[in-house]
């Protein structure tokens, strides 16, 4: 978050300053894009949901409290319109257990041992395997995947992050650990044969 | 490719992984796990993979770029056209 959130500027966007208001664009729209991006998987999708979002913020801007960033304020609004996009289009893949406490006998089970670490740096991010980790991202059920991406995509931190969700700390980092460990199963399952062949060299 | 066998230290740990990894634990607990990992070689790749998915997530998240003609239909669309920094599309 690297706006300037000095009182007059604030005051300006209030007033409905356009300048201000266009600078505020300039300023956050990449991060929203992106975040909308990696949400809904889908361009299309993600530049509408980056329109409603400046375009509610723009009604909303009057009765904007300051109680979080301007910034994290309108993380929270374009994550509410992605996540709306989703239960709109198809059933959400909501998993039952994404609030209960985290079981770490359930999530090790089964655990991939690859030590993928070795494997070269141009080995690890051909374009084949970025597209194997945007595809991983998207089979996250929707409330692993918006805390991810808000955390360790976008790099809010933990507080900002329950600033978004509205949801507890607790339930940040359980969602966030359950997130990153299935991403690192899927990881370990695709370059698995990679570190077979290195170790083969 | 084998298949973690844990033990209760190796369940013990998972619970604490993402905040270790963040730097974020506290440092008695970052000691145990330390600990454990000197004697345990599958939690000992559970957490540098981990700590690597992270990394290479975050190194690809600085790729998704706003496209120059989204941008355009954006500030159209929000009538600020007037205020519209154009990006360098030279390349």
């Amino acid at each position: 978050m690297s706006e300037k959130e000095d009182s007059g500027f604030l005051v300006a966007l209030q007033s409905g300053d356009r300048q201000a208001f266009a600078k505020l664009v300039e300023d956050t729209s990449t991060q929203i894009y992106r975040t909308a991006r990696q949400i809904l998987g889908d361009e299309q999708d993600a530049e509408d949901v980056l329109q409603e979002t400046y375009m509610k913020a723009l009604k909303a801007l009057p009765t904007f409290e300051g109680r979080s960033s301007i910034s994290t304020w309108l993380h929270r609004i374009a994550v509410n319109e992605a996540l709306m996009m989703i239960r709109k289009r198809k059933t959400p893949m909501v998993s039952v257990d994404d609030n209960m406490p985290f079981d770490s006998d359930e999530e090790s089970s089964g655990m991939e041992i690859v030590d993928f670490c070795c494997l070269p740096e141009k080995e690890l991010l051909t374009s084949e395997s970025r597209q194997f980790m945007d595809q991983a991202i998207q089979r996250l059920p929707e409330t692993l995947k918006t805390v991810f991406v808000l955390r360790d995509l976008e790099g809010l931190s933990i507080q900002e992050t329950v600033d978004v969700m509205q949801i507890t700390e607790n339930n940040v980092k359980t969602r966030l650990l359950r997130a990153r460990l299935r991403l690192r199963q899927e990881l370990a399952g695709y370059y698995a044969e990679k570190v077979e062949k290195e170790k083969s060299k | 490719m084998s298949k973690h066998v844990h033990t209760e230290k190796c369940s013990a740990m998972l619970g604490d992984l993402s905040e270790y990894i963040d730097g974020s634990l506290h440092a008695e607990i970052c000691a145990q796990i330390e600990e454990h990992m000197k004697t345990c070689d599958n939690c000992r790749v559970v957490v540098n993979t981990l700590r690597k998915t992270v990394e290479l997530y975050e190194h690809c998240s600085d790729d998704v770029e706003l496209p120059g003609e989204v941008k355009e239909r954006l500030f159209a669309k929000l009538e600020l056209k007037d205020f519209l920094i154009k990006a360098d599309t030279s390349k």
